[in-house]
């Protein structure tokens, strides 16, 4: 550290830098502008996507549900079996093509193959009923996966006007609204969805019939609508959170300063601010759903036969398990896969956009 | 006589907070204020935390109900004046430049919004154009207006909360601590701006700060707050050196100097006690359990706001003024 | 001249975060004589607060100090391992905070909190410890103390709470008390009691103390000595007389006119231009040049060495250089 006084500077330096006279002159303006940055611009949605990607286990599982999906749209265009199709032979039906393993093949197939015919191979082998396995189980997973997601979303609309009405109106309305969630929340929830399912099965009989709901069977409409009825409050109890803590924001009183209708105070400065924490929790809510159908499937109450669930599935699977462990294992490693993607893909939103948790 | 711009009479806000299962007691935040702001005028309201300054700028802008008291804008009671419309004529800016500002929004969006809410213009083009000229009004850039809040300082924050509050040509700014927050060597840029829109666009202002040099330098008038009532009310110069009223003398003694000469000559007056609480508020004066000069008229009757001596335009609520 | 019982040398401290590396102080050294008050002045960014914390120890955890020293009594704290540091941190060297609110436990009363400072450092039985809190919450000015040892935290005013930290931070009578924006959050008036109260108590205990603020008054009003600092250097040191009269920095000279003074007639305040700086994209040469009026083009490539204005005064500006080279002199005077 060199020392100068106001009125000499040493001449020569061995070991330092001339001082140039002309580096004395002002600076021009343009000069300093120069020699200050402004950081590159950047949305709150951009750095997030950013800190997303660095999270090795959210991009590998958003991979993974991304060829999911890949797989369940495009399998049946490749499988020219249907999920319902009994295997045939030379438009026979082959008795000897049940239960077998993966990739293996009947004695009536492997005849039909040895004469020159083309024969997909069976990936996952068959069912009970001679039915193939992959073809079931894709089937099962786009089940899941739809159900998984519709449910969310009707959770998420009525959660999410229910919230906001209850949070924003505040008083005695809000106090009324939670004590209705409070009541519902403390339902066994497993028990009305078996309730629910007996009564609709019974209430909407054969009116159902066919409509697309059809296929789905009642039991399906009825957990759908269990969902809209029960499932709502956790997210209803988030938005509401959410609100009161940003209602107490300083932008929203300027906005009231501004003029502006509650409507719009909610539309345009409460909601988008919330909307992180809400789309995290839909993330989460999927697998839940999801599992949730199929325990349902499991003890019976899913979706109807033919159509096939993982979870009812699994259920078949059970008696034979000692027998064919495959027919158990791959519906399982399927719902696994789907529920454990959904949530690091939760946990990795949650980390990379939870604004509590930035720095 | 002029009218008034502003004319606030005995202005009370209440609240009532819950001090048990059955008991409710009031929150006198703010207990009888008056005063009155002509055009193009400042008006410097200083206390401490919870003498209700910030209540009464919200109240003036109908952000609370008054409890009893009346506000006039231009001679009209603001309750009967459409909300709409006095919302074009009085805005605010406020304290905190980090939460005043939407953190989704692009600045052109914070600063567009009162003229969206307004429908004040008829083609995008010529709101883009209103935006780019208000940002240029408070000194930002114009493409400014495609980034976001949270990429500026916190002086340029605050400068595009000007620019919103600008947007619907107010004649009246209520200004809630806008400086407060902000470094010192920005407080002077900001406090610059304050003036020069003044000057130009003819805005009187209602500012309310704690720092009582920023006041000063800002203020044509001050009015000092204590408990939810004003104490004393004279022009800027007088409030600083001819302070009567005990509290006012206290406040001014208390504040450092930045210099230190003159900071060590100093004699200083140190306040015993604490603040009262405003749920249990003294009998008579708030101010006579930390006043020297408290006499026993302080503890029966609470002191109105009065002239000293006539056209001096220096009033204050004491029973036993000093100087 | 006091002795000498902190020493900071070239202290470098930065932060390593996902962006880049934010390098929160730059290469500053100071001295802190005993019994005298030494003010660091800067603004949001200037590195004060980093530098209070770097000296105790306790930066947040990706914060390193990557290069310097700090001497206390000749031992360098830098080394120090965590023993040594549990003997220096509250005993040798206390600090209190801006928001007593934040720093004081919720939920321990305040009996709990002084005994157990207390207890850390001086070998005192429960009952003894019970008494000395008692002193020290006499020492502070705290009124009714037996009844206040019982309070918590919330029930206490702020005034009330910042007395509290006082009297934990001085339990163990340390050398030297650091207080980082100590009375930013108080009301003026309670203001005045605590920066009076606080230089009552260092005459009384004969320790020195570092007060950081950005408040330029609280400064003139406490300190013997000032640091100004700006994005983590030393812009400018000297005695307070030194600092207010005859400042030698662009920012310094900038900040002193740019706050309000009442005594002077309303005149418009002449701010410094610009923002504070980006700390993760610091230029080279002077971290000020950019908003600096007088800037020249050697404060932009080349940052200025500290230059010794007189005895007590020391600036790192380069309008303070004459220039001298092999025929021309250019004589005019920069200041």
């Amino acid at each position: 550290m060199s020392e100068y006084t106001p009125d000499t500077i040493p001449q020569k330096r061995p070991l330092s830098m001339q001082l140039d006279p002309a580096l004395f002159e002002p600076a021009t303006a343009s000069e300093k502008e120069q020699h200050d940055i402004m950081r590159e611009s950047t949305t709150f949605f951009r750095d997030g996507m950013r800190k997303l990607f660095k999270n090795p286990l959210a991009v590998f599982s958003l991979v993974v549900l991304i060829l999911l999906v890949v797989v369940i749209l495009f399998a049946p265009l490749v499988v020219p079996y249907g999920y319902s199709q009994i295997v045939t032979v030379n438009g026979k039906r082959d008795r000897t093509a049940a239960n077998m393993r993966p990739l293996t093949y009947s004695e009536k197939e492997q005849e039909s193959i040895d004469a020159g015919q083309k024969v997909f191979p069976h990936i996952f082998g068959t069912d009970e009923l001679g039915r193939d396995y992959f073809i079931r189980v894709i089937f099962g997973a786009r089940v899941s996966l739809m159900v998984g997601v519709f449910a969310s979303i009707i959770v998420l609309v009525i959660g999410l006007l229910y919230g906001s009405i209850s949070g924003y109106a505040g008083g005695k309305l809000d106090i009324a609204m939670m004590r209705l969630v409070d009541i519902i929340y403390s339902l066994p929830d497993i028990l009305m969805v078996i309730l629910l399912s007996v009564v609709l099965g019974q209430v909407l009989g054969d009116s159902l019939q066919g409509t697309v709901f059809a296929s789905l069977g009642n039991n399906m409409i009825s957990m759908f609508i269990v969902f809209g009825l029960l499932y709502w409050v956790g997210m209803a109890r988030l938005v509401r959170g959410q609100i009161l803590q940003i209602k107490n924001n300083e932008y929203v009183l300027a906005a009231r300063a501004l003029g502006a209708s509650s409507g719009r105070i909610i539309k345009k400065h409460i909601l988008p601010n919330c909307i992180s924490v809400i789309f995290i929790s839909t993330a989460l809510q999927v697998p839940s759903a999801i599992f949730t159908e199929s325990f349902l499937s499991f003890i019976g109450l899913g979706v109807q036969a033919p159509m096939p669930s993982l979870g009812s599935l699994a259920n078949l699977a059970r008696s034979a398990l000692q027998v064919y462990p495959y027919k158990m294992v791959f519906p399982a490693l399927g719902i696994c896969l789907i529920v454990l993607s959904f949530n690091l893909l939760g946990d990795g939103l949650r980390d990379a956009f939870d604004p509590k948790l930035r720095r | 006589m002029s009218e008034h711009l502003l004319e606030v009479k005995d202005l009370k806000q209440h609240f009532p907070i819950k001090m048990g299962l059955f008991k409710t007691r009031m929150l006198k935040a703010v207990d009888g204020v008056s005063f009155t702001i002509d055009k193009g005028e400042t008006l410097g309201l200083v206390g401490e935390s919870g003498c209700g300054k910030t209540t009464v700028g919200r109240s003036i802008l109908r952000l609370y109900t008054p409890t009893t008291g009346t506000v006039r804008y231009n001679g009209e009671l603001i309750t009967d004046k459409n909300i709409q419309g006095f919302r074009k004529e009085i805005q605010a800016v406020f304290q905190d430049p980090y939460s005043s500002l939407n953190p989704r929004m692009t600045v052109g969006d914070i600063v567009g919004e009162p003229l969206d809410i307004h429908k004040l213009y008829a083609t995008p083009a010529e709101r883009k154009a209103k935006i780019d000229e208000l940002l240029t009004l408070v000194g930002l850039n114009s493409d400014h207006s495609r980034r976001y809040a949270h990429e500026f300082s916190g002086g340029q924050r605050q400068r595009i909360g000007i620019a919103r509050a600008l947007a619907v040509t107010p004649k009246f700014i209520v200004c809630d601590e806008p400086v407060s927050a902000l470094d010192v060597s920005i407080q002077a840029q900001i406090i610059n701006t304050f003036d020069e829109l003044q000057q130009k666009l003819g805005l009187a202002y209602l500012f309310i700060a704690h720092d009582l040099h920023v006041v000063h330098h800002m203020s044509k008038r001050i009015a000092v707050m204590y408990l939810g009532k004003i104490v004393e009310t004279a022009s800027a110069d007088d409030i600083i050196s001819w302070p009567v009223h005990p509290y006012t003398q206290s406040l001014i003694s208390a504040i450092p100097i930045p210099d230190p000469k003159k900071a060590r000559a100093r004699r200083r007056i140190v306040l015993e006690g604490e603040v009262p609480s405003p749920l249990n508020m003294p009998q008579g004066c708030a101010f006579r359990t930390r006043c020297r000069y408290a006499v026993d008229k302080c503890a029966q009757e609470t002191p109105k706001l009065e002239m000293l001596g006539e056209g001096v335009g220096h009033e204050a609520a004491c029973w036993n003024p000093q100087g | 001249m006091s002795e000498t019982i902190l020493q900071v040398k070239n202290l470098h401290t930065s932060f390593p975060t996902d962006s880049g590396e934010v390098r929160a102080v730059n290469g500053i050294n100071f001295n802190v004589n005993r019994g005298k008050v030494l003010g660091i002045v800067g603004e949001s960014g200037s590195g004060k607060s980093v530098t209070a914390y770097s000296i105790l120890r306790i930066l947040d955890n990706p914060g390193r100090i990557t290069e310097g020293e700090i001497l206390f009594h000749g031992e360098n704290v830098v080394d120090y391992d965590k023993t040594q540091l549990r003997a220096f941190r509250g005993a040798k060297v206390s600090i209190i905070f801006q928001d007593p609110m934040t720093s004081l436990n919720p939920v321990y009363t305040v009996e709990n909190q002084l005994v157990e400072a207390i207890r850390l450092h001086t070998p005192r039985n429960p009952r003894q410890a019970r008494e000395r809190a008692l002193e020290m919450l006499q020492l502070v000015g705290v009124n009714e103390p037996n009844k206040r040892l019982k309070q918590y935290p919330h029930q206490l005013s702020g005034g009330m709470r910042q007395r509290v930290m006082i009297a934990m931070a001085l339990a163990c009578e340390p050398d030297i008390l650091i207080a980082d924006e100590p009375t930013t959050a108080l009301d003026v008036t309670i203001q005045a009691q605590i920066l009076e109260l606080m230089m009552e108590l260092k005459n009384k205990l004969g320790m020195s103390i570092i007060m950081i603020t950005h408040d330029l008054g609280v400064i003139a009003e406490m300190c013997d000595e000032i640091i100004v600092m700006y994005a983590g250097r030393v812009c400018e040191r000297g005695t307070a007389e030194e600092i207010f009269y005859n400042p030698c920095h662009e920012y310094t000279k900038g900040l002193l006119h740019s706050i309000p003074k009442i005594t002077v007639g309303k005149e418009r305040l002449t701010p410094i231009a610009g923002s504070p700086i980006d700390l993760l994209n610091m230029p080279k040469g002077c971290a000020f040049a950019s908003r600096c009026d007088k800037a020249m083009k050697v404060c932009l490539n080349t940052p200025p060495d500290e230059i010794r204005i007189n005895n007590d005064h020391i600036a790192s500006c380069w309008m303070n250089v004459k220039p001298v080279s092999g025929k021309t002199q250019e004589g005019e005077s920069k200041q």
